[in-house]
Order: C-alpha cells, then structure tokens, then sequence
C-alpha cells in the first residue's frame, strides 16, 4: 500500500493529464452525435498519432535536460522520404518504412553527435539542424505529391478489423473468436502500444534509459557514479530522431503523400513541446516520461475536437470556430506550467528558488 | 574555459566578430564572384543593393537587439512573431494618431506579461513564451474574424518605414538609432550590468541586493517593445499588417544573436556582434537567392553556416570536476 | 625506511597535476595498506580532494604513476577505477535526486533479467544494503529527493558498499549526519577494516580521527607533509603540519570596553519554520557577535533571515531601534545591512565577469547619475577597494574566476564594503582560504568593527569564535542556548554547549574533541 502511494505521486503529472484528458473527451462524447463509437474513435485516433509520435520524439531530449527544435522538420524529411519510398510491391513497402525509421533515427544521432562532441546547446544546434532537415525535405519532395501504399493507408487509418480483410488473412472467411474482441481497437493505437511496449519500456527499463534520466537530473553525479554520460546522450537522440521517424512515416501512410512544409513542421514541433510539458516532463530533465508526453497530446487535441461539437448558435459559440483552437491550446499551456508556480511560492527560503 | 565567456564579453580578440565579419566578406566575394561571372556587373557591391539589405536587415536587426537582451539573461522569447504581429494589427486597426502609441502599449504588456510569468511565476521562458505566443494568435484571430478591422497602416507608419533621409531609409534610421541605445544600455547603465551579471549568476545578484525580478520583466519588457517597433515598421514597409507577418523572423532572430556572439547561456555577449549576425544572415539569404538557389539548398547552407560557425567559437566548457 | 609501499594496496608515486596555474598536486608520494582506516588531513586547498578525485578516476593526473593491489593502474574515468574496485562516497555529489534510492544504489551493473533492469532483483539488494547501514526504514522506491539530507548520505554509503569495494573513500562523508547516525558509520567502518578493506577518511573533525583513524597523512599546499600512526603526534603538532606555522598570533587584540555602546542590531523571538524558533539577541554597535555550535543548527537559516532571505519570518528585528521589514535583499540592503553568503563562487560572484563588474555591482546606485554609471567614480572606488583590502589582482578587467580562493573572497567583501554596510552577516567567510588570508580578513574584521560596523559571523572554525568574537551565541536545534561571553569563550565551553550539555558535564567530552 504504502509502495502503491509513492508510485503514484511520482506519476502525478501524467495522471493529471489523463484524468483532464479523460475529462474533456467524455463531455466531447457526450455532445457528439456518434459519440462513444469505433468510427468517432478511429477518427480521432488518426488525428493524434503523428503528434503523439513526434511528443514521444521531443520527450527524450527534454528528459536530458535539453530541447530539440529540430523534431518538426526531421518528421517533415521523413514524411517526404516516404511519399517517394513507401509503395510497390510488399518488399519493396516493408524496406521503405525501415529507411524511414533509420533516416529519423539518423538525424536524431546528427544532433547527438553535435551536441555530445561539438558541445553546443541544444537549443541551437536543433535550430540549425531544423533548417537542414527541412531544406533536405525540400529537395526531396519540392511540392506535396507523392505516393504511398493504397492498402497500406487503409489499414493504418481504420480499426483493427481492416487488418486481415485488406490483407484475406483469414482464408476460410471466418475470424477467429477472439479476433471479435479486440477488431473495433483503432489501427493507430495499436500502432502507438506497439511502439510503447516494444521500444520505450524496453529502453526505459535498460541500464542507458535510466541513465538519461540519471544524466538529466545531475549530470556531474551520475559522471562520478561511474555512468556512461556520452552514450546517454546519444541514444536518447536518436531514439527521438527514430520516433520522429516514425511520426513522418504515420503522417504519410496517413495523407496518402508528402509534403515538406517547413510552416507545419515549425507548429509541429511547438505542439510537441507543450505536448511533453502538459504531460508532467520536467523542462529541468531527470523526470517524465513519453507516457505523459501522449496524454498530453491527448489533452491538446480533444480540446480541439470538444470545441468543433459547440453548437454556433449557443451563447459561447464562439468557441466554435476552428481558429481559436490554438488559444486554448495556449491557454492551457500556460495553466499547465504555472501550476508550479504554487511550489515557488510555497518557498519558504528565497535562496531555492535560483536552483 | 571558453574564453568568449569571460569578462563581460569583452576579450582581446572577439572571435564572434572577427569569423562572422570574415564570412560577410566571404558571402559578397562568393556573391560578386558569381554575378561577374553570369552578368558580367558587380551588383552586390553597388551602393543602391547594399542599402537596400540595410534595409531588410533592419526589421530583422530591432527584433534580434530586443532577443539579445533576453539571451543574455539566460531566457528566450518565442513570442516575439505574434508580438510583432499584434502590435502591428492593432495599431492598425485604431489608425490615426494613437496607432503607434497603442502598438506599442500592446508590446510592452506582452512584455511584462512575459517577465511575469518567467520572473515570478518561474515558468521556464521558452515554455511561457511559447505559451503567449499561441494564444496571441488565438486572440488576433478572434478579433480580426469578429470585426475584421483596418489593416492599412497610418501615414506616420508609411513614412517611417518608406521614407528616407539623405538616401538612408528610415528602418536603417531606426534601426541604427535604437541600435546605439541598446549598445548604451549595456555598456553605461545599471540596467545593463544587471543583465549581464543576472544572465552569469541570478542567486548571486539577489543576494547583492537587486532584485533581479525587476531586471527579469524590463528585460523581457524592451523585448516585446523592440518586436513590437519592428512588427509596425513592417506593416508599413509591407503596406499592411497581416497574420503571419512575424513568422519568419523568430528563429532568425535567435541565430543572428548566437553567431554574434552572444551565448545561449546567457551572461555574455557584446551588441555589435548581434549586429553583425544580423547583416550575415540577411546577406546570406539575400545572396543565395541572387545565386538562384532554391529554397532546399537555401535552407541546408542557412543551418550549416549556424553550426559551424558556433562549432568555431560557441563551444561550450568541458564538464569539469 | 626500505620500502614505503611494501604491502601497500595502493600506491602513488610523483602524482602532479594543475589546474590553470594553479598547482593542485606536486610530486605525491602516497600509499595506504588493507584492514587499515587512513585518514587524510588539510586545510581546504590542500589538495585532499585533488589527490582522492586522481585515486577514484575523476580526474587524470598530469605526472605520475599509481600501483593498486601490485598492478601498474590508469584511471581515466571513474568506470576504471571502480572496476578495480576503487570506491568513492563523495559528500552528496553522485547521488541523482529524480530516481529511486534503489536505482542509485543500483545505478551501474543493475541485476538483469532479459537484458533489462530487473527491479525486484534490485530492490531486494537495495533492501539488503539499507540494512547493513541500519536504514531499513527507508522504502527503496522513494525518490531520493524526497529524503532529508542525512538519509541521501546514507543512501551514498549503501551505495557505495554495494559496489564491493578493496578501497573505500569517504570524502567528509559524515557531516550531513545525525549523531545517530555518525555512530552507525564509525561502526560499519570500523566493521570494514576488520574485513581487510582499506579505507580513506577525509574530515576536517578532529575527534573523528581521533576515534577511528589507524594511520594518518598530512597535505599543505598540494604536497604530502608526512604519514604516521595515529596517536602518535599531539593536536598542536599535527595543526602546525597543516598550517605550516604557529597557531598563536593570528588574532587581533579584542577591546576592553568599560561602558557598554548602544545595540543596533535587536532580533526579538525570531522564528521560522521548524529551524529557528524563540531567537533573542542584541548586537552593539562595534561589536562581532560569533554563531557558534554544530554544523547545521540554525545559523545560516539565521543569517539568511536576518538578511530578508526567508519568506514567513516572525518576531520582530530592530536596525538601529527602528523596526526593520525585511522583504528581500535589496530591502536589508537598503537599511544598510550586507552578507557574506556562505558560498562565495555561487552566491557571492559571477565568475566569468570582471573583477570590478563584481566589485561595483552592488553599489552601482551610489556611482551613478541616474541611471547611467559614472565610469571615471566607479574606476576610482574599485581602485580604492582593491588597494584598501590589498586584493592580489593583474587587472580589474581580468574575470574573477582567475584570482585564488582567498582574493575571491576579499572581492565579495569589497563589494559590500563600498555599501558602507553598518550590519555585516558574514557565513563562515573563511573557508577554503589560505592562512595568510585568514589573517588579513580578521584584522579587516576587527578594524571595521572598530569604525562602528555591527558584526555577526558564523564559523564552523572554533578558533575563530574564540579569538575574533566579543561575544559567542551557542544554537542547538534553532534555539540559543548559550551566550559566552569575555574570558567564558573557550574551546571547552564552545563544544559542550554545542551538544547543549552543562558546561562541567562535559568537560571530558570536549577534551576528547580537542585534538
């Protein structure tokens, strides 16, 4: 009992964010006229992966103690590498989507690399990197276009029971009974488990993954506990660049093409950025987590989806319109993060609040 | 110990200055060399171009000047677009006599606002600001779908950015006039080595007695009012105010200071040298589109030049026990 | 001698190495054998830590060569010591605060299951070496920054020993301790020692080595002094090693006063929080008033309150028979009152700026019209200060980051000095300097008290309290305890009322604390 206690205030960033999310979507169900059913889900889910992706890409730097600007852009590279490499025959498909996790994986460990050796901030060398990315993007895909796999975006955007009828796995036409149970779960969260479970517990549960946590709340001591500081750094990197990899692949597969906007990879990464805050990820390093970083593009986007059910009419209307949303995005940003402000002030000696 | 970061950003050889004004020179010759060779003139040395990126330079230059100030205390202002953008649309939208005042009224209380929020509340300024910045737009959006005001600039506006003395555009006057006030202000006033030492060591200014939060929201205060300056002198270069019209001047802003010199850090920098990244990012891009690069090889060579520019002279300390 | 380092499990041999210009080690010879605890004793500065950071692998020696258990050794990182089996407890600075107690004590070579950390495995492990040190109420889950300062040092020590070490370093791995604890440790130590480790004891306590140490070295000034058994050199003979000289003398004579002058500082039922509680006091004008008792007892939170540092302050504090509303520093500041904080590279400078940006930045408003600084005035009062308080400088423009630990501290003196501060708080402003700048800061000391300025420094060095103070407030648990007074300071006193015992009770416990 008393573990269970001190497990859960140590998660009480994300579990805020998830209750607000829970919060939020439910009253968004409520008023929805296909509220509660697999098509709202499937919809919604489509809507939130790429940047629950890109959240989970901007978690690790930020866990570091760092900041990466350059998640956007790499996502954007990734997405116009896979309108070109995505498509053809099975092989060919399956190759392609691993080129484009190496690629993301690739420019996460170029920002690494300048980083740990050129020892630069990381705020400006994910700037300049950012402009790279997107000037690559732009040579690869100079206007939106490009193709990716029919079936493949099919299956990636619908529930999990598209999975064998695009594919006739299920020769005899009969599905498995336990296969009934689980084919209303949208394909793109299942997509997001998997990465969850196969790649981040993993890594968190790693002697490196908590070595980056190590690194990110004292970087001098976990040096003298005998930590490897350098090889931290550099898989946290790169694994970012591997999920924004991933998140330009999803966004691709998603729209069907490419498109190497450097506008949208710049709202992309800012998103990311509040997306990690919100989700309980100290800006400071050493604690968070990509779990809260997708609670927190939970809380971000259905607040975008409650406010499209807001009938015009009504006495706040206004809330409708779809321009607003950033607003209230931003707004809750800046609830999220001045909620610490009550432990500043709390302070009882001034001197700690320099530390 | 990097040596850029020691006394107060005055050591005997500026490397900053010295590689950056090295690769200006480098950019007009590459420039100059191509346009003899495909046009056979040497238009980048003409005074009339030159000018002409004084010009653009300046809009670019007055928001780096106010990101300065806020670098060396350590902090960032993301939002300086939509400060830019909001000054520039409300004063706008009041038109007359008060354009200017209200612009500029909005910029400092964004300012503040943000000092606030940093100072105070001791919220992280990249998150804060990127925080204002969002919800500024929300609220711009709100007013100019509601209402949709004038966006033509007043005539005091036109003239300033339009207009010119002795062949100098006003931006330029501007420009270089508020440019000097910020080189005094960190050289000659309290404010400025409160900036500087707050920027090396908060805890240890505090306890010196000043309150560093006051230094923290004037700071972040002349931020928003130099973005707002820029955002209304835009407007009138660019014949109205619109949305986005601040965009693209944030992460430039940034990246002309860091290659001046000044580090991310904070604590140390000097203000010609912000001056001096401004002229090599606005040249750079202004050559290489005389060159008729395209946008990709544009962008590639923009965050190459940023890298290795501080991989010459912006590295930091290794960690020393 | 034959051979030194006969039997030796380690050994080092013309061990050099400089920062800068600055010669931290030259030429060492050290060496220290198993089943054996080694104490190493300095001044700060004297090349203790150098010499303990070269032997765990933190930093790499320019010269010299170290043998571990009969093996020529390079150390180039901390890994490479620790594989060895060279094992560090640093005073709080490898403990990581955001993970678990079980993950630090854990935080390289986990138990594995599947490659992963296998958290049970770990937990159980850092159970058992929570046991061992006799923390067995600490949850192996909580985050070490949830836990008080004493119990992270424990932490450190179960860590540590969970690495099985052959040499143990302990780098005043004591003074965050409860007593309850420190006993613990001694225990556990000496419970190593009969194991066949080899243990290095750094302290600046005395007793400490008095009571557990077998061997001793002595450093002064990067250099190895001399090494023998235990016991067999007297207090007074081991200070001089450290110091280099005689003790006596360095003090200024203290006044005779035969009226009393009037108080100008007056704290009335001073509280905060659970640190402070009930503090009533009076300093006079001219006077320094020591803060005295063990490490930890309220007397920086003092200082910090008294300077408008801390938030819900009660009592009242009079400056010169007004009642004073401290908000913050610049409100103590303006009522004339100025700290020394307790550390100078941190609290007191900004290091990469000059030296006369640090000197004049509190004062700036007195050399300024308007808000524009008088440059000419502000050159002439830095060039008076620095001349005033001989301050060792090649150029004012020069960062403060390159004068020695001493002139760092007379800059930060300087700085308020040109306040004309009528209340100096000062924080232990002696540590880390060397001898010859003590002296000169307790004749600065006596002087400005002299011209009028109130003085209350707390020191953890008790000749100080002894031969500077008028008077000396004992605390214990954030109360005053005692007042000595005159002939009433001495060192017998200062110690038993520091354990807040009797004074005749405890005479025998003080002469076991005076080396």
């Amino acid at each position: 009992m008393n573990d269970l206690r001190i497990r859960l205030s140590q998660n009480i960033g994300p579990m805020l964010a998830l209750a607000l999310f829970l919060v939020i979507y439910v009253t968004y169900s409520v008023m929805h006229p296909r509220g509660f059913s697999v098509d709202l889900y499937v919809q919604n889910s489509n809507e939130v992966t790429s940047l629950v992706l890109l959240a989970m890409a901007q978690t690790l730097p930020v866990l570091l103690g760092g900041i990466d600007l350059s998640v956007g852009s790499l996502m954007t590279l990734v997405n116009a590498l896979a309108s070109e490499l995505v498509d053809g025959s099975p092989a060919e498909i399956i190759l392609g989507m691993v080129a484009c996790a190496l690629v993301g994986a690739a420019g996460g460990l170029l920002n690494g690399l300048i980083v740990v050796y050129g020892r630069l901030q990381p705020i400006v060398v994910t700037l300049a990197t950012g402009a790279i990315f997107s000037g690559i993007a732009l040579f690869i895909r100079p206007t939106p276009g490009g193709r990716v796999d029919g079936d493949l975006n099919w299956v990636a955007t619908n529930a999990i029971a598209e999975l064998p009828a695009t594919y006739g796995w299920w020769d005899s036409g009969e599905e498995p009974v336990w296969f009934g149970l689980v084919s209303g779960i949208p394909m793109p969260v299942v997509i997001v488990l998997a990465v969850v479970v196969l790649v981040w517990l993993p890594f968190r549960n790693s002697e490196t993954g908590r070595a980056v946590y190590a690194v990110g709340s004292n970087e001098a001591g976990a040096y003298m506990s005998g930590v490897e500081v350098d090889r931290a750094k550099l898989a946290a990197y790169t694994l970012g660049g591997f999920f924004a990899g991933l998140s330009g692949l999803y966004f691709a597969i998603q729209t069907g093409s490419g498109n190497a906007d450097p506008i949208q990879a710049g709202t992309y990464t800012l998103n990311s950025i509040a997306a990690v805050v919100i989700g309980g990820t100290s800006m400071m390093g050493g604690s968070g987590g990509v779990i809260g970083s997708i609670f927190g593009v939970m809380v971000l986007r259905s607040i975008t989806f409650l406010f499209r059910v807001v009938d015009a009419d009504s006495a706040v209307g206004f809330l409708a319109n779809p321009l607003l949303q950033p607003m209230f995005e931003g707004l809750i940003l800046l609830f999220a993060v001045s909620l610490g402000a009550a432990r500043v002030m709390r302070m009882k000696n001034q001197l700690q609040i320099f530390r | 110990m990097d040596m850029s970061r020691i006394g107060n950003g005055r050591p005997t050889i500026d490397k900053p200055l010295l590689f950056a004004g090295g690769f200006i020179l480098v950019i007009l010759l590459v420039g100059t060399v191509y346009t003899l060779a495909t046009q056979g003139t040497a238009t980048l040395l003409s005074p009339t171009y030159l000018v002409l990126q004084l010009k653009v330079a300046a809009f670019l230059g007055l928001v780096a000047s106010g990101m300065m100030l806020v670098v060396l205390l350590g902090h960032i202002d993301l939002s300086v677009p939509w400060t830019m953008a909001a000054s520039a649309m409300l004063a706008t939208a009041v038109g007359g006599a008060a354009a200017i005042p209200v612009g500029l009224a909005v910029g400092l209380l964004i300012g503040i606002v943000n000092g606030i929020g940093v100072a105070y509340l001791r919220v992280p300024s990249m998150i804060f600001t990127l925080g204002v910045n969002v919800v500024l737009r929300g609220l711009m959006v709100m007013l100019t779908g509601g209402f949709s005001p004038s966006s033509q600039p007043t005539d005091l506006m036109l003239l300033l950015a339009k207009g010119e003395v002795l062949g100098i555009p006003g931006p330029v006057i501007i420009w270089a006039l508020l440019g000097v006030s910020v080189a005094f202000l960190l050289n000659r006033t309290r404010l400025g080595r409160y900036i500087y030492a707050t920027g090396n060591r908060e805890a240890a200014v505090y306890l010196s007695g000043i309150d560093t939060r006051l230094v923290l929201v004037a700071t972040f205060a002349l931020c928003s009012l130099f973005a707002s300056i820029s955002g209304m002198l835009l407007a009138g270069y660019s014949s109205k105010a619109f949305q986005a019209m601040g965009d693209p001047y944030l992460l430039p802003a940034i990246a002309a200071v860091v290659i001046g010199g000044t580090s991310i850090l904070g604590g140390s920098g000097r203000y010609l040298g912000t001056v001096v990244g401004t002229l090599l990012i606005v040249l750079l891009q202004s050559v290489l589109s005389v060159m008729q690069m395209p946008e990709a090889g544009r962008q590639i060579i923009y965050g190459v030049v940023i890298i290795a520019m501080l991989l010459a002279y912006g590295r930091g300390a290794r960690l020393r026990l | 001698m034959a051979d030194p380092n006969a039997g030796a499990l380690l050994a080092l041999t013309g061990i050099s190495k400089a920062y800068g210009g600055v010669q931290a080690l030259a030429d060492v010879d050290f060496a220290s054998r198993a089943g054996s605890i080694h104490a190493v004793l300095g001044e700060n500065g004297a090349g203790k830590s150098t010499l303990i950071k070269i032997i765990s692998g933190v930093v790499v020696p320019d010269t010299g060569l170290i043998h571990f258990d009969g093996a020529p050794a390079k150390f180039q990182t901390p890994q490479d010591a620790n594989a060895v089996g060279i094992v560090s407890v640093f005073q709080e600075l490898s403990i990581i605060p955001d993970l678990s107690v079980a993950d630090n004590i854990s935080i390289t070579r986990p138990p594995r299951r599947f490659g992963l950390i296998d958290h049970r495995a770990q937990r159980r492990r850092a159970e058992e070496l929570l046991a061992e040190v006799g923390c067995e109420d600490i949850n192996p889950l909580t985050l070490v920054r949830d836990l008080p300062l004493s119990r992270r040092q424990m932490v450190e020590i179960a860590k540590a020993l969970g690495r099985s070490p052959k040499l143990l370093i302990l780098d005043e791995a004591t003074s965050a301790l409860t007593s309850a604890d420190v006993e613990r440790v001694y225990g556990i130590l000496k419970r190593l020692r009969q194991a066949g480790l080899s243990l290095l004891y750094i302290s600046h306590r005395m007793h400490e080595i008095e009571a557990l140490a077998d061997t001793v070295s002595v450093f002064r000034n990067g250099r190895h002094v001399e090494t023998f058994p235990a016991g067999t050199r007297t207090g007074e003979e081991v200070v001089q090693m450290m110091i280099g000289r005689d003790v006596s003398n360095v003090f200024p004579a203290k006044p005779v006063r035969t009226v009393a002058p009037e108080p100008v500082l007056e704290v009335d039922r001073l509280s905060w929080t659970d640190r402070l509680s009930d503090i009533s006091f009076t300093a006079a004008r001219g006077e320094i008033v020591g803060l005295g008792g063990l490490d930890g007892q309220g007397q920086r939170e003092l200082l910090l309150a008294l300077f408008g540092v801390m938030r819900g302050v009660e009592g009242t504090i009079r400056v010169e028979g007004k009642p004073a509303r401290l908000a913050g520093p610049s409100a103590a500041t303006a009522r004339r009152i100025a700290l020394i904080p307790e550390d100078r590279k941190t609290e007191g400078l900004m290091l990469p700026m000059s030296i006369a940006d640090n000197i004049s930045l509190t004062a700036l408003g007195r050399m300024s019209r308007g808000l524009v600084i008088d440059r000419a005035e502000e050159r002439r009062r830095i060039g008076e200060m620095v001349d005033a308080l001989k301050i060792k400088v090649g150029s004012v423009d020069d960062p403060v980051a390159t004068l020695s630990g001493g002139n760092q501290q007379k800059v930060v003196i300087a700085k308020w000095l040109l306040t004309e501060a009528r209340i100096l708080l000062l924080n232990d402003p002696t540590r880390g300097i060397d001898v010859g700048t003590k002296e000169e800061i307790y004749r600065l000391l006596r002087r400005l008290a002299d011209a009028g300025t109130t003085i209350l420094l707390y020191s953890t060095d008790y000749e100080e309290l002894i031969g500077l103070c008028d008077r000396v407030l004992i605390l214990y648990g954030g109360r005053i305890v005692r007042v000595l007074e005159g002939e009433e300071i001495t060192e017998t006193n200062i110690v038993a009322s520091a354990f807040n015992l009797p004074v005749g009770e405890a005479a025998a416990g003080a002469e076991a604390a005076r080396p």
